[in-house]
C-alpha cells in the first residue's frame, strides 16, 4: 500500500487559549506545538496498515518551516517519506488554497512514484477546524471520500471503513485509491523510541514551494470569548459528603 | 473552607516541598497564625516541587549543603516518604575517576557510607548497564528517592491540625503592601485576588517565580527560571518485572551530565548537559494557560538527541522504549548556584526560602523556620545561602544569567575548590587595575572585585627562592609557585598587596557608641586611633562575622570586613540600627580604597614620602592615625594579617592610583613587589594562624573554641552575649588547632597538596572521623604552605582530647591518607613568629 497523510502542526495549548494582540493568531509565545490528534492518528493507521501490508507512508505537511518538526515526529513513529509545502506568511491559507497546494504535490508525488493506495487526512484540524480540505482534494482528484473514519480493513479490491454514528457504525466499502478523513480514537498512536527519534534527524525532507491563487477567504479577526469562571465547591470526602449530597439532590428537585 | 482572613501574623507565598515544610516547621516552633497562599491547586500548584525526579544523592563537598540534605532526608524518612534504593555515579573519563576519590573524601569527612566500585561491581548492581563505556563507579547505598509532593501535604496539614495554620489553593497574590519601617520598608499586607490580609512577616517560597514576588514588595530574590530536560521512556520487561518503584540504584552518568532513575516499569532520564535555556519569570504560563503545568514547558527535542544517544551507550535497551512524557521542567538557578535563603536586604520582614532542591527542601524549611524564629538558624551556617551575600550589582537580571548560563552545564562537573568564573568579570575593579594589569596581575574575583591573586611578573622570583611546582594537575590548578616566592619576598623585603575588595562602613552619630558595642563582642570605646579586632555573634554565640573596627573620632567608627563577607555584615548592621536617627550607617567600599604594605622594609619604604614619624613609638601597632603620603590624605592603620611590620593605608578612591605610582617610585629601592591575595589570605595569615569568618569562623562555632576569647568580658550588653558567657564557663569541648602535614607524599610517590576546601576530614590514626560532644565533625577549614616555616599547615577545630600539641593524626585528602601533627591550639596560633616581633618591630 501506497499510503499519503496529511498533517498540519497546531499549537498545544492549555485550557486558555490567548491570542495576539492584533488578533489575528494564537498567542504561541509560550505553546510548543504539536500535530492535530486526528491526523496523528492517521499516521498511526498508515503505519500499521503499512507494517501488515507493505508499503511505504509519506507524510505531507503545508505550514511554515518548523513544521518540519511534526514530520520528524512522524518519522519517528514508522513514515517514510516527508514532503513540506511551504508557507511562510504567518497566516495559514484558507481551505481552497491549502487544497489546491496538496493537489499539486500529490500530482507531482504521484507522477514520480505512482498513485497512492489511500490518502489520509484528520477529520479536521485541531486549531481552525474546517473540516474541508480532505473532501476538496478529494473531488477534485475525483476519488471517494468519507469522513468520520475509526477503523479502516484493507481488502484485495479495496478497503473497508467504519464510521461511528449513534448507536453504533455505518460501514463503507471504497474501491482504492480512496480518501478517508480520520478521527480520534481509531487507534491509540504509539510514542515514538529513542531510536526512532534519533533516527528520525536523518529522515530527508522533499521541501516544495507553491504559489496559491489570490483572492481567497481572510481571516478578519480571532474572537476571545468571555470566560466562565466555574466555582466547584467540595461538598466533602467520603461518607461524610452524604447529607450535603441528598440536600443538593432534593433542592435540584430530583429526590 | 475557611473564611478569607483579614490578618494573620505570618504569610508564606508558595506550596511546594519548602512553603509546606516551612509552616510545619513554624508551627512546630510556636507560630499560630499562619497562612500559606499558592496560585495553584493542591497538592500539586504547578511549580517545580511537581514534576522533580525526587531524587536525593546526599553527598556533596559543601558542609551547608550536605547538612541541608541529611536533615531532608531524616525528616523524609520519619514521615516514612523515603525509599532508600541506593544509587551510583559512573565515570567515563579518568578525571571523573578522580573526582570520586574527592567525592570519596567528603563521604567520609560527613560520615555518608560510599564506596568506590569497578565496571564489573556496577554491573553487578545495574544488570543492564553497558559496563565498557566506564571506568567505574562511586556507590552511596543511602541515596534515596522520596514523594515531595506528600511530605508537604503532611507537613501542611499537621499545622493545619495544630489550628496553626491556614491553607488557600488557588489564590492569586497581586501585591505585597510596605510601609514605612524601621530602617527600611517593611511588610504590611498581602493583596490577593481573594481579599487583603494584614501581616507582619511574608515569606516568599515560590521557586522560579519568587523575584516577581519580591519585586512587588521593593525586593530581589536573585534568580532566574532555567530549564532541566527529563524523558520517561518505557516500558521495559526488565523493570516492569520488578514489580517496584524503584528496583535498581538511581544512576547518573557523571561525564554526560545525565541520569537515569527507574519509575516503576519506565525509566526516566535527566539531562543537565543541554545547552542552558533560561527564561524570564514573565514568559512561564499561567496554570490555565500551561499545556501540563506552567513549570513543564514544551520538549525541545533537538536539546535533548546527544543525550539520547548517550542514554542508550551506557544502557543498550533505553533505544527501543516510547518516549512517553518529555518536558522542559522549570527550576530555579542562583547565579552562584545555592539558595537564596533569609531576610532580604531591602523590605524588613520579608523572607526568601528560593531556589531549593527537592534534596534540601525540608532542611531549607527548618532552617528558614529557626532563622525566623530565634534569628539565626541552628543547625547549620547558612553563609553560602545568605540571601544578604550578593551585592546590588549581582542581583540584577544580566548578572543573574551570565552566571547562570556558565554553571548550569557544571552542574554534574568537576567544578575546582578555587575555580573563577569567566563571565561577567571585570565589573568592579579598584583604582589600581591599570597597573596591576601592567604587572600582569592573575585576578581572582572576591565580592565581585577583581583582585590580584598572583603576579606574573615576579616569576623571577621563584627561581631565585628554588619554588618547586606541584606534579598533579588538580593540585596545580587555580594555583602558581610564584605565591610562594612572593610570599618568602615580602618576608625578605616588602610587598605591596591591592585590598581594594576591602568592604569599608562607617556609623557616627550621638548614638554610635553604645550601638557599637551592643554589635560586637570587644570593647569598642577605646581612644580616638584605637582600633578593635572583633568577632561578630549571632544571638546564639556563635560566629556571624569577625572584623576590624577603627575609632576614626569620638563619635565615627570604620568597619573594615571582607569581600566575601559585605553583603551579609552590612544587612546585620543596618538591620540593627537603632530607628531613633541617632546612628547613620554609610556604605563607603566605593568611596575608599585600601592598599597594604608589609615586610621589614615596608616602614622606610614608606618614610620616604611621608613626614609623620612611622616608628613603633609614636605609631604603634593597631593604631590608626591620618597621614599625608605623597601629599596625598590617607589613614594608615599600623596592622598585619599577614605577620609582619606594616600598614593598611586607605584613601580616597580617586587618589588610589596615584598612592600606588608614589609607593612603587619609592618602592624600587626596597625591592617592592607587588604581591597577591594567595599570600594575603592564605600563606601569610596561615603562618601566624589567624582566622577566616567562613572558613574557621561559622556559626556553629563560639569565640571560646575559636581561640578568640579575650581575658575580660566588658560591662556592656551585645548580641550573643549570654550564650558567649555560657561558653565561657563551659567546659571546652573542641579547639581550633593549627596542624602540619609530616609527609606529603601520596601513595603513587609524589607530593600532594590538601585544598583546605571544607571537605577534608582529620582522622584519629585508626582512620575514624573525629567528632566532638557537640557532634561537630574535625575537617580541614584551611590548607596552605608555610614557606617561611618550611611546613604546609591545615586548620582544624579537634575535640578537645586530641587538641594537645604533638598529637599525630590523619589527613584525608583524594581518598588517601597523611599523617599530622598537631602545631599550636588555643589563642596563639602562630608558627610563625609566635611573638609577634616581626609586627611590633
Amino acid at each position: 500500500m501506497r499510503i499519503l497523510v496529511c498533517v498540519k502542526r497546531v499549537p498545544a495549548p492549555g485550557s486558555r487559549i490567548n491570542v495576539t494582540p492584533d488578533s489575528l493568531n494564537v498567542d504561541t509565545n509560550h505553546l510548543g506545538f504539536t500535530t492535530s490528534p486526528h491526523e496523528e492518528c492517521a499516521v498511526e493507521e498508515a503505519a500499521q496498515i503499512v507494517e501488515q501490508h507493505g508499503g511505504g507512508v509519506t507524510v505531507l505537511t503545508v505550514g511554515p518551516s518548523e513544521a518540519e518538526e511534526q514530520l520528524r515526529y512522524a518519522a519517528s513513529v514508522g513514515a517514510t517519506a516527508f514532503v513540506l509545502v511551504s508557507n511562510d506568511t504567518g497566516i495559514d491559507w484558507d481551505p481552497q488554497q491549502t487544497a489546491d497546494a496538496i493537489i499539486e504535490s500529490i500530482a507531482e508525488l504521484e507522477a514520480d512514484q505512482g498513485q497512492f493506495d489511500l490518502i489520509l487526512f484528520g477529520n479536521e484540524s485541531a486549531d481552525s477546524g474546517g473540516h474541508q480540505v480532505g473532501i476538496r482534494v478529494a473531488v477534485a482528484l475525483g476519488r471517494p471520500a468519507v469522513n468520520g473514519i475509526k477503523g479502516i480493513e484493507v481488502g484485495v479490491q479495496g478497503v473497508t471503513a467504519r464510521r461511528e454514528v449513534d448507536g453504533g457504525y455505518e460501514v463503507y466499502s471504497l474501491e482504492i485509491p480512496a480518501v478517508l478523513g480520520v478521527k480520534e480514537g481509531i487507534n491509540l498512536p504509539r510514542y515514538p523510541t529513542m531510536k526512532g527519534r534519533l533516527a528520525s534527524k536523518k529522515a530527508e525532507i522533499s521541501a516544495r514551494e507553491t504559489q496559491v491563487a489570490p483572492g481567497a477567504q481572510q481571516r478578519r479577526r480571532l474572537h476571545q470569548p468571555e470566560e466562565t469562571v466555574i466555582e466547584t465547591e467540595i461538598l466533602g470526602t467520603s461518607s461524610d459528603a452524604a447529607p450535603k449530597i441528598v440536600d443538593l439532590l432534593e433542592e435540584l428537585g430530583v429526590l | 473552607m475557611s473564611e478569607f482572613p483579614s490578618r494573620a501574623r505570618c504569610v508564606v507565598i508558595g506550596a511546594g516541598i519548602v512553603g509546606n515544610c516551612l509552616v510545619g516547621h513554624l508551627s512546630d516552633m510556636g507560630w499560630e497564625d499562619i497562612v500559606l497562599l499558592d496560585k495553584g491547586p493542591l497538592p500539586n500548584p504547578g511549580g517545580s516541587t511537581g514534576h522533580a525526579s525526587n531524587f536525593i544523592f546526599p553527598c556533596d563537598h559543601s558542609k551547608e549543603i550536605v547538612d541541608l540534605t541529611l536533615e531532608s532526608q531524616r525528616q523524609y524518612e520519619k514521615l516514612g516518604l523515603q525509599n532508600t534504593c541506593g544509587g551510583i555515579e559512573v565515570a567515563r573519563s579518568e578525571e571523573r575517576m578522580e573526582e570520586f576519590k574527592r567525592r570519596m573524601t567528603s563521604a567520609k569527612c560527613w560520615g555518608i557510607p560510599s564506596t568506590l566500585l569497578s565496571p564489573a561491581e556496577v554491573k553487578d548492581l545495574v544488570p543492564f548497564i553497558s559496563e565498557d563505556v566506564i571506568l567505574g563507579g562511586f556507590y552511596t547505598p543511602s541515596v534515596s528517592a522520596v514523594d515531595s509532593l506528600e511530605t508537604g501535604t503532611q507537613m501542611r496539614k499537621k499545622a493545619q491540625e495544630a489550628g496553626h495554620l491556614e491553607v488557600f489553593a488557588n489564590t492569586e497574590v497581586i501585591d505585597i503592601e510596605t510601609a514605612h519601617g524601621t530602617n527600611k520598608p517593611k511588610i504590611t499586607a498581602v493583596l490577593t485576588d481573594k481579599g487583603r490580609i494584614e501581616c507582619e512577616t511574608v515569606v516568599i517560597a515560590c521557586g522560579v517565580w519568587s523575584p516577581r514576588l519580591a519585586e512587588m514588595a521593593g525586593a530581589t530574590i536573585p534568580l532566574t527560571p532555567a530549564v532541566h530536560q527529563m524523558a520517561d521512556v518505557g516500558p521495559f520487561d526488565v523493570l516492569v518485572e520488578t514489580q517496584q518503584e524503584l528496583a535498581y540504584p538511581i544512576v547518573r552518568d557523571m561525564d554526560t551530565f545525565c541520569y537515569e532513575r527507574q519509575t516503576a516499569g519506565s525509566m526516566e532520564v535527566g539531562s543537565y548537559a543541554h545547552r542552558p535555556i533560561l527564561h524570564r519569570v514573565d514568559e512561564i504560563p499561567s496554570n490555565e494557560e500551561a499545556a501540563l503545568s506552567p513549570t513543564e514547558m514544551p520538549f525541545t527535542a533537538d536539546d535533548f538527541d546527544q543525550q539520547m544517544e548517550e542514554a542508550i551507550e551506557l544502557m543498550e535497551f533505553l533505544g527501543d522504549g516510547e518516549i512517553k512524557y518529555a518536558i522542559n521542567g522549570l527550576l530555579s538557578l542562583t547565579p552562584d548556584a545555592n539558595p537564596v535563603l533569609g531576610p532580604t536586604v531591602e523590605v524588613e520582614n520579608l523572607w526568601s526560602a528560593a531556589a531549593v532542591w527537592i534534596k534540601e527542601g525540608p532542611g531549607v524549611g527548618r532552617l528558614v523556620a529557626e532563622w525566623m524564629t530565634d534569628g539565626y538558624p541552628h543547625f547549620t551556617d547558612p553563609h553560602g545561602a545568605d540571601i544578604a551575600r550578593f551585592y546590588p550589582h549581582q542581583r540584577n537580571v544580566h548578572h543573574i544569567e551570565a552566571r547562570c548560563d556558565e554553571h548550569f552545564n557544571k552542574t554534574y562537573g568537576i567544578v575546582h575548590p578555587r575555580e573563577q568564573w569567566a563571565s561577567r568579570r571585570d565589573v568592579t575593579v579598584g583604582p589600581v587595575k591599570s597597573r596591576t594589569d601592567a604587572l600582569d596581575a592573575f585576578y581572582f574575583e572576591a565580592g565581585g572585585w577583581e583582585r590580584p591573586h598572583w603576579y606574573e611578573s615576579n616569576q623571577d622570583l621563584v627561581d631565585a627562592y628554588g619554588i618547586q611546582g606541584r606534579q598533579h594537575e588538580w593540585d596545580s590548578r587555580w594555583w602558581s609557585p610564584i605565591s610562594d616566592a612572593e610570599h618568602l619576598h615580602l618576608r625578605d623585603h616588602v610587598g605591596i598587596v591591592d585590598l581594594s575588595a576591602f568592604q569599608i562602613f562607617e556609623v557616627s552619630g550621638p548614638g554610635v557608641l553604645p550601638y557599637i558595642e551592643h554589635m560586637v563582642v570587644n570593647k569598642c570605646d577605646v581612644a580616638v586611633g584605637g582600633s578593635i579586632y572583633t568577632p561578630v555573634l549571632n544571638p546564639s554565640g556563635g560566629f556571624r562575622s569577625d572584623l576590624t573596627i577603627l575609632r576614626l573620632t569620638e563619635s565615627r567608627f570604620r568597619i573594615i570586613t571582607g569581600a566575601f563577607d559585605g553583603g551579609r555584615d552590612e544587612y546585620w548592621f543596618r538591620h540593627n540600627l537603632p530607628g531613633d536617627g541617632s546612628v547613620q550607617f554609610e556604605n563607603r567600599t566605593n568611596a575608599i580604597c585600601t592598599l597594604g604594605l608589609w615586610g621589614p622594609k615596608a616602614v622606610e619604604v614608606l618614610a620616604t614620602i611621608t613626614e609623620t614619624d612611622l616608628n613603633q613609638a609614636a605609631f604603634p601597632y593597631g593604631s590608626c592615625q591620618q597621614v599625608l603620603l605623597a601629599g596625598l590624605p590617607t589613614e594608615m592603620f599600623r596592622v598585619s594579617y599577614v605577620g609582619d611590620s606594616g600598614f593598611e593605608i586607605y584613601a580616597a578612591m580617586q587618589h588610589g592610583q596615584a598612592l600606588w605610582d608614589a609607593i612603587m617610585e619609592v618602592g624600587g629601592a626596597c625591592d617592592l613587589r607587588p604581591v597577591g591575595a594567595a599570600v594575603y589570605g592564605t600563606s601569610g595569615r596561615l603562618e601566624k594562624g589567624y582566622r577566616l569568618m567562613g572558613a574557621e569562623l561559622e556559626n556553629e562555632y563560639n569565640p571560646v573554641e575559636a581561640g578568640l576569647a579575650r581575658p575580660k568580658v566588658k560591662a556592656a550588653d551585645f548580641i550573643g552575649k549570654a550564650e558567649y558567657l555560657k561558653a565561657r564557663d563551659s567546659d571546652l569541648c573542641a579547639q581550633l588547632c593549627v596542624l602540619s602535614i609530616d609527609d606529603l607524599n601520596c601513595e603513587a610517590g609524589y607530593l600532594r597538596f590538601p585544598m583546605g576546601a571544607g571537605n577534608e576530614p582529620v582522622l584519629s590514626l585508626s582512620g575514624e572521623r573525629l567528632v566532638d560532644a557537640k557532634g561537630r565533625v574535625s575537617r580541614v577549614t584551611t590548607a596552605g604552605n608555610a614557606p617561611s616555616v618550611g611546613k604546609y599547615l591545615l586548620m582544624a577545630y579537634l575535640p578537645i582530647e586530641a587538641c594537645d600539641r604533638g598529637t599525630k593524626l590523619q589527613v584525608m585528602y583524594q581518598n588517601e591518607l597523611y599523617p599530622v601533627t598537631v602545631e599550636a591550639t588555643g589563642a596563639n596560633l602562630a608558627v610563625f613568629d609566635p611573638d609577634n616581633g616581626r609586627m611590633k618591630a
